[in-house]
Formats: C-alpha cells, structure tokens, sequence
C-alpha cells in the first residue's frame, strides 16, 4: 500500500513536469501557429489576444494549469477553437479499436504459435516460431504497413488501402500493428512454456494420469500466462507509437495521426494535450501492470522487491 | 545382496605431500572470461550471422557511396526515376538523385546516430549509475528518485518534444535520444556496483590504499562490463529504430541529408508507381534491426551468468 502511494506521488510529479516542460517548450519553438502571410499585423494581435498568447507567459502558464485542473485542456487553433479534449475524444474510439483489434489478434496467434513452439521443442514450428519472432520484433511498423499496403492492396487489390470506412478498412493498419504483437507474445510464451515444463509439479500432473491436453490448459498455460503482464506496458508504448505512423500510412483519422498534424502545423494546445493525454495513458498503464502484477502472483508482493 | 567388500592394504595409500614439482600447474588450458563467451557466441549460429552482417552493412556504408560516379545530393532532372539499373544501381529518385549513393550514405548517418546516441548512454548512465552505487546513503536515494521520476516519462514523448525544439542534426537527434535513454544503463551499472563493492577484492585493494577513482575504473568496471555491453546491443537497435522514426515524421534528418527514415518516408510517398524507392532502405533498415537484436539476443545469452548451464 505503501509503495503504492509513492508511485502514484512520483507518478504525480512527473506529470507536472511533463506538463510544465511541454509548455516552455511549446513557447521555444521557432514559428507561430498565425504565421500566415496574408495576416495582418491587427488580424494576427487579435488572434493571439483570443487565444490569450499576448498576455506574459507567467500568466499564460497559470491560466493553462488552472485549466488543467479543471479538465480543460485548452482550444485547437487549427481546428477553428474547438477544445483540444474533445477533438481527442472524437478521435480516441478509431485509434482505440485498432489497437484493441491487433492487440486480440496478436494475443491469439502468439499464444497459439508459441504454445506449439514449446511443445514441439527443436522441431519446424518452433524454429519458423523464432524467425517469425525476431523478424516481428525487428521490422517497423512504417516498414510493414507500407510492404502490405504495396501487396495485398495494390498488387493483388483484396483490401483497401486507405481511409477509416467501414471494417475491412481496419483490417491492414490492425495487421501491421499486430505483427509486433504477435512476435512478442510468442517469444514470450515460448520461453516461459519451456520454463514450467521443466518443472516438478507438471511431472506430477502427467504422472497422476492426466491427459497431454489438460496438463497444458491448466499447469502449464496458466502459470506461463502470469509473465505475461509484464508485457502490457511495452505493448502500450508501441502501440501508441506504431499508431503515429500506421494512422498516418493509411490515412485514418484517429490520435496520432492528429498528434503529427499538430506538429506540422504548431498546434501548440493541441500538442499539449495530446502529450499530456499519452503520458497518462502510459502512466496508468505501468501502474496497473504493477498492481495486476503483484495480485496474480504473491510472489512478486512489492515491498520485498525494494532492494 | 551383500555388498561386496574390498581388502584396503595401507600400501595403496601414499601421502601427496605439499608441493610436489607440478602442484601450480592448472590441467586444461585456462580460459577468460572474454575467451568463454566468445566462444559461446561463436556457437550461436543467429548471432554470428547476425554480427557478419551487421560488418558487411557497416563496410557497404563506408564504401558504398564511393565505389559509384555518382554523389548523393547531385540531382539530375533528366533522369527522375530511372528504375535500377547497370548506371543506377538502386535507381534514381524524384530529383533524378542516384538511390545507390542515397541509400548508403543514409545507412552511414543512421549508424552513426545510433553509435552517437549508444555513446551518450553509456557516458551519462555509467557516471550516474556509478556515482549513485559508489556514494550511498542519501545521495544514492535522492539519484534514485531522479530516475524513477524520468523513467516514467515516456520515451517517445520526450524525444517528440526535444526534437520540435532542437534543430535537427546528426547531434542533437543523438541527444534527444540520449535525454532519458541513458537511466537502463544507470540501474545496470548501480546494481553491479552495489553487489561489487562489499565483495573481498574490493575490500582487499581499498585496505592497500586504493581511492575510490582507482576502485571503480580498475576494479568495479571492469567487472561490470558483461551486463553494460548487453545493453548497449539493446539500445543501438532501439535508437536506429527512434532515429527512424523521427525521419519518418519528419522531424529528423531534414533535406538534403537522408537517413533511412527519411528515405522510407520518400519512397512510401512513391510507393504505387516507384516502389523500388521504398524497398532499398527498408530492406537495410529491417536487416540491421533483426541483426542487432540476434546479436544481442547472443551477447547476452553468451555473457550473461545466469544463463550458463
């Protein structure tokens, strides 16, 4: 419990410096959001006046955390000032079913290849499994997506290649990012496998008369899947990063693809916001793999881990 | 069943006495630490591969751009592109530039970066990760903090930010990298200090006089070494991967320069009707990514103890 609330604390506290740095910084950058020739020097004072940039950056700075505070992560300029948390929103549930789409597939077909990886040890399958693994963990994302929408879009034209229409538009940006996800969890799960295997109690299982098939399902898979949580927090930060450059190659209008625009086009709020969303998405992320962590498996009760 | 029992005459007994001439003499060859895990690693067929490769990729780098008439910025309009070809191996681009000379002296800034940003991390996190070990008590506790705050900030994040303030260069790329790359590389090099210092040859040099400058680069480093080169193999993938990234979205190496981010970026945008632009630096890109991580996947089973069986 202790330790619980220290993280959160250290958790706190590196947000505030996100927010704070992401804000200076913001004010560092070379060009302006109004830096449109065909604005007046006037036009351009009224809009800064609007969005508050003529006011001394101490006060923008207070304003900004004091809206914060109250969920108010400011106004897009880019979007005509439409507020930057609910342009988020709007964009989260496409960015989001992607994601939840190749994260299931992933799960499904790295659980099944490395569960026969491990069983069937030194054989076709598990070697075809390891090449599989290191190519999926090594090839990018803006290196996939591109190579699928190059073969299965254009050249045998089965998919389509771009926009966010209806589900088969899902289909290749959710594979390009589930090839990772695949890869990791087969690797995973292979090793882990081989690891409970070996040990004492999967002997007994076998010895008291149970059949091949149940022995797998109940020692040996459920006590190989516990690690897997390790894996949810790395999976997050690649997930949000391969979605930065998959929304972009396949044109779907979701976070990261917003999160690019923005940077294009010095969205400050937007930036901001997005930033700031990230963070604490993989914040919650890591705290909850600890916690779920230390649930599942009392051996790994946290205050003992210390030192 | 009895046992059978064997007569023990006092004459099959002769003391070994102290020091007989060859007593020193060590059977079998003697055999490093270095020497082991080379030869673990020459074992491992991935990682041998892989580290062939990687040399191969490293020498085409260096030479590729010179051993072609061409040069990488000389554009040529009556000649965009040209598909590969007996005079353009690889091609030519959008501006009629050779992709040959394009795509290596790519590599080159890519491998440079990741060298560049691999360097930072293991200057900035094996002083930290030192400091902290050798020092303790409070200030040991206060580093600690440091870097449980950074690492809860979000790679990805920082180097974004850092790279829509910094100018983007061959340097500062490598510094965004750096700016929270480097705390693995603290925890690795405190941890082994921390285990290494309470151990006797470390006691036994401090009580011949040793200061803690000589106790660290003489004793406790060099011990360390195994652990920090495995992730240093780790971290020079992730940053070839990051540096590409940030090319990709065009926040990293501007034009004229090109990275292999920077190229995939130009060749997606020809993918329908030039794709050749696109599969030259993706395929490099891809195969040092999977060469790195075979070879560290080998390093690390190689040096890491507790892999030994």
């Amino acid at each position: 419990m202790r330790y619980l609330a220290r993280r959160i604390v250290l958790m706190f506290v590196a947000l505030v410096i996100i927010c704070t740095a992401t804000f200076f910084l913001m004010r560092l950058l070379p060009g302006s959001p109004f830096n449109d020739e065909k604005l007046s020097n006037e036009a351009r004072a009224q809009l800064e006046a609007k969005y508050g940039l003529d006011k001394p950056l101490g006060v923008q700075y207070a304003t900004y955390v004091s809206n914060l505070a109250r969920g108010d992560l400011g106004n897009s300029f880019y979007f005509e000032g439409r507020p930057v948390l609910e342009i988020i929103l709007a964009r989260l549930p496409i960015s989001a079913f992607l994601s939840a789409q190749a994260v299931l597939f992933g799960l499904v077909a790295g659980l099944v290849l490395g569960v026969v990886a491990a069983l069937r040890h030194n054989s076709v399958w598990d070697s075809v499994t390891t090449v599989l693994a290191i190519v999926g963990i090594s090839v990018p994302s803006f290196v996939l997506g591109p190579l699928l929408q190059y073969w299965v879009g254009v050249k045998l034209g089965w998919l389509p290649i771009a926009f966010f229409e209806s589900w088969a538009h899902s289909i290749l940006p959710s594979l390009a990012l589930s090839v990772f996800v695949i890869a990791t969890v087969a690797r995973f799960i292979g090793s882990e496998m081989l690891e409970v295997l070996g040990q004492d109690y999967i002997a007994l299982a076998r010895s008291k008369g149970l059949s091949r098939l149940a022995v797998v399902v109940r020692h040996v898979l459920r006590n190989a899947l516990i690690p897997l949580v390790t894996v949810l927090f790395p999976l997050t930060v690649f997930l949000v990063t391969g979605s930065l450059v998959v929304e972009q190659i396949f044109a779907i209008p979701g976070i990261g693809e917003q999160f690019i625009r923005a940077i294009v086009v010095s969205d400050y709020f937007m930036i901001m916001g997005t930033t700031i969303f990230f963070s604490v998405l993989f914040m919650l992320m890591l705290l909850l793999q600890d916690i779920i962590y230390g649930v599942i498996d009392p051996r790994m009760r946290l205050p003992g881990k210390t030192e | 069943m009895e046992p059978q029992r064997r007569e023990l005459a006092p004459e099959l007994f002769e003391p070994v006495g102290s020091s007989t001439p060859d007593s020193n003499e060590v059977a079998g060859l003697s055999i490093g630490l270095w020497q082991d895990s080379w030869r673990r690693l020459k074992r491992n067929r991935g990682a041998l591969t892989g580290l062939v490769v990687i040399l191969v990729l490293m020498v085409l780098a260096a030479i590729g751009p010179l051993v072609s008439p061409h040069t990488p910025y000389e554009q040529d309009l009556s000649s965009q592109f040209v598909g590969p070809s007996s005079q353009h191996w690889f091609g030519t681009d959008d501006f009629g530039r050779d992709m040959w000379t394009r795509v290596w002296a790519g590599t080159r800034i890519s491998l440079y970066i990741a060298f560049l940003a691999a360097l930072l991390d293991i200057i900035v996190g094996v002083s930290y990760g030192a400091s902290s070990g050798l020092l303790g008590g409070r200030i040991d506790e206060v580093m600690q903090r440091g870097i449980e705050i950074l690492n809860g900030i979000p790679t990805l994040i920082v180097v974004v930010l850092a790279m829509l303030v910094l100018k983007p260069g061959i340097l500062t790329i490598s510094i965004a990298l750096g700016i929270n790359g480097w705390t693995y590389m603290a925890l690795i090099t405190r941890s082994r200090i921390l285990q290494l210092k309470g151990q006797e040859f470390a006691l036994a040099s401090r009580s011949l006089g040793a200061g803690r400058i000589r106790l660290l680069t003489k004793h406790l480093l060099p011990n360390s070494l195994g652990p920090l080169i495995v992730q240093l193999m780790l971290t020079i993938p992730a940053a070839i991967f990051f540096e590409a990234f940030l090319s990709f979205i065009s926040l990293g190496i501007q034009v004229p320069d090109a990275s292999l981010g920077s190229l995939i970026n130009d060749g997606y945008r020809e993918l329908r009707f030039h794709p050749y632009l696109l599969w030259f630096p993706a395929a490099i890109l891809s195969l040092l990514m999977i060469c790195f991580n075979l070879l560290g996947d080998g390093l690390r089973d190689a040096l890491d103890p507790r892999m030994r069986g």
